[in-house]
């Protein structure tokens, strides 16, 4: 166990290489550099002797191979360097929206799967009763509703019934857990809502098929209760599908979301991205991006170590 | 209900009928059927394929697959109550604890995420109310019983560490584990190797011998029966067709039914793929059975009144030995000869 899980780690080098690769030249590929767009703003016929002075002190004149060695020699040393656009270190300017991104995708998670998890299982134990229908609906209604949507909606009855809006400005949890919750609840469940969306359906048909297995016939021969029948014998082999959605859903959330953070004014990781890219801001959509497949990876790992844990086919291999 | 002086009957069921509610129609899975089950005796149910064995273990076990299935009729008597009258709650306390079960299917029917020590113990725990230490001795015991040995570690493993054998042995420990007064064994030897299947059947003979439990034997062998069942019933298309004890149906079926199995017979001694002599033709489609004898078509015996009427399960012999035939009579001491002879 322990000789695999350092494997895995180890093998997260290799990984994430190839993603510093493949992010370093597409960003090159693009046409128009930062400086071109910077300079393109304040007039149509900057000089080129300006443009290549510029270009020099982001050290754009290199050449790609030096450009790409120092990059990596930075994040050897967790040196992420400065954003193009801004002057600020990438530490700076990621911190704060990194830890928005997350704690809204960990609350959206908890409360998909808080939702999801006792529907599903309802509604595959009431089958095709109104119970079951109306977890469809509701479930339907959540793959068809755009998140940013119900976030208007929900701001909309906030303002209208309670004559209150949520807090426009972020402020850490560990500074205030209220005023922080007060802002972060609302986006949390219009994203939780289609992300528990997901989670349940994926929970019915797999708790629809577990409960179909012989093993359950064999427990129910035993005598044991309905309830621990459930909790014991099904719903641990019906999780592990439903793992593998929660996760893929909350790895998105930590850089997908860009019109919802717009709706309730975050300032997450997902405007940063859109900004960064529009803007040729080449370090900081590195430094995004190569955290972005991070989450991706540590989550992979994560759900791994977990199937190992419910699943001892896998755990003794 | 008494069959010979003081043994008692311990299951009796009186016109079992499980229904199944399908696209094409009602499926008739068990009907009208009657048979019992002595205390410490070995019933077997024989058949074919889809003629309504495992449904009837279920229906006593109230475990049909609703809301399809259904037991829409019938007693079953089991220590002085019926079963099919019992809450819910009732029938639980039955299951596993009164009566065991093991099922056709050693790779499916163990829960694949559990130890093999928890899905030993929680029976005992529940039925019990025994502690997780002396639940863990008992389930240490159990095993040793059915002969794994290394119980203490194996209790740790999972169903997929052990054997199609271990885990049908493991499935006999778990029917067996709070001492019931009857075990049904929906064909607990057919996915296993052949060598296997003696060696478990002896087990479950064994056993039962020595904690005095009845058993019921599910199969679609009478090779198997002959050896290890004291009565046998043998099924067509829902119904018992013939009863008789072991030796005498052997020795004198009165069934055609029962003489095409007969010759059909794969031996233990032989490797599987031995099917000798299978009866011509498929069995009804149990949503249209006929209105006569439902073996008629493939029936070498038939005569004008089979289609006809259907034909009851009549004595034919002493000893409890019944049949279904208009032409039981013909079935005769040779015919019986030549079947035994090929
Ligand atoms: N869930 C179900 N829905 C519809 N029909 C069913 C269902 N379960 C069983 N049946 C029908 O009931 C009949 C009896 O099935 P059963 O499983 O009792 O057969 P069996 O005698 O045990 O056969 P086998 O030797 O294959 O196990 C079959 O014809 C089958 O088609
Ligand atoms: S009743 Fe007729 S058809 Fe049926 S088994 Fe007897 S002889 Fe054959
Ligand atoms: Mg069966």
């Amino acid at each position: 166990m322990w000789k695999y899980v350092l494997k895995r780690v180890l093998l997260m080098i290799p990984t994430l290489l190839g993603v510093a690769v493949l992010i370093f030249f597409l960003m090159r590929v693009v046409p128009g550099d930062i400086v071109e767009l910077r300079f393109a703003g304040e007039s149509a016929f900057a000089q080129k002797e300006n443009l290549d002075k510029e270009r020099a002190r982001l050290g754009l004149d290199q050449p790609m191979w030096r450009q790409f060695v120092t990059w990596m020699w930075g994040i050897a040393r967790f040196d992420f360097g400065t954003s193009m656009w801004t002057g600020a270190p990438i530490i700076e300017e990621i911190k704060l929206r990194a830890a928005l991104s997350f704690q809204l995708a960990v609350m959206a998670t908890i409360i998909a799967v808080v939702l999801a998890i006792p529907l599903g299982v309802v509604a595959a134990l009431k089958q095709d009763t109104w119970v079951d229908y109306f977890v469809r609906v509701f479930s339907i209604a959540g793959l068809a509703t755009p998140s940013f949507w119900l976030g208007i909606v929900f701001i909309l009855m906030l303002l209208i019934v309670f004559k209150w809006l949520p807090p426009m400005v972020y402020t850490p949890f560990w500074v205030d857990p209220w005023q922080n919750m007060l802002q972060l609840i609302w986006p949390a469940l219009a994203v939780g809502y289609r992300y528990s969306a997901v989670a349940t359906r994926m929970t019915r048909s797999a708790m629809l098929e577990v409960l179909r297995e012989d093993y359950i016939r064999t427990a129910r021969a035993k005598g044991l209760w309905q309830k621990l029948i459930l909790s014991r014998h099904a719903l641990k082999n019906a999780m592990l599908p439903v793992l593998t959605v929660v996760a893929l859903e909350f790895a998105f959330l930590m850089g997908g979301l860009v019109v919802t953070e717009q709706v309730f004014n975050l300032n997450g990781l997902g405007m940063l991205f859109v900004e960064s890219v529009a803007r040729r801001d080449y370090t900081l959509t590195q430094a995004l991006v190569m955290l972005v497949a991070l989450v991706f990876i540590l989550v992979n790992f994560t759900v791994d170590l977990m199937y190992a844990w419910l699943d001892p086919r896998i755990r003794f291999r | 209900m008494l069959h010979s002086a003081g043994v008692s009957t311990l299951l009796s069921v009186e016109n079992l009928q499980t229904h199944f509610v399908t696209r094409g129609g009602v499926v008739r899975a068990v009907d009208d059927v009657s048979w019992d089950v002595e205390e410490g005796e070995t019933v077997a149910l024989v058949g074919e394929s889809g003629c309504g064995k495992s449904v009837s273990a279920l229906s006593i076990m109230r475990l049909v697959a609703g809301p399809a299935g259904r037991v829409v009729g019938g007693r079953v008597h089991f220590k002085g109550r019926d079963l099919l009258q019992l809450s819910e709650e009732e029938m639980r306390r039955v299951r596993g604890r009164e009566i065991g079960m093991v099922f056709q299917e050693p790779m499916t029917s163990l829960n694949p995420v559990l130890s093999i020590g928890r899905q030993l113990t929680e029976g005992l725990e529940i039925h019990l109310g025994m502690t997780p230490g002396a639940a863990r001795r008992r389930a240490v015991e159990l095993l040793g019983m059915v002969g794994i040995p290394d119980s203490e570690r194996r209790l740790t493993q999972y169903p997929h560490q052990f054997s199609g054998g271990m885990r049908q042995r493991m499935m006999i420990a778990m029917a067996l584990a709070c001492k019931p007064s009857l075990i049904l064994a929906d064909e607990p030897t057919t996915a296993l190797d052949v060598t296997i299947q003696a060696q478990i059947l002896e087990l479950m003979k064994d056993l039962s011998r020595r904690f005095g439990v009845a058993m019921l034997i599910i199969t679609h062998n009478l090779g198997v029966v002959a050896r290890y069942a004291d009565r046998v019933n043998v099924m067509y298309a829902g119904r018992i067709i013939e009863r008789a004890t072991a030796r005498e149906l052997y020795a004198r079926p009165r069934h055609p039914y029962t003489l095409g199995l007969l010759r059909s017979v794969p031996r233990l001694d032989e490797p599987r793929r031995a099917r000798l002599d299978p009866i011509e033709g498929q069995p009804p489609d149990l949503t249209r059975l006929p209105q006569g004898c439902a073996f008629t078509p493939r029936c070498a015996f038939s005569v004008a009144r089979c289609s006809a009427e259907p034909p009851p399960l009549a004595p034919v012999a002493d000893g409890g030995h019944v049949s279904a035939c208009w032409e039981s009579a013909r079935l005769d001491r040779a015919a019986a000869r030549s079947a035994a002879a090929s």
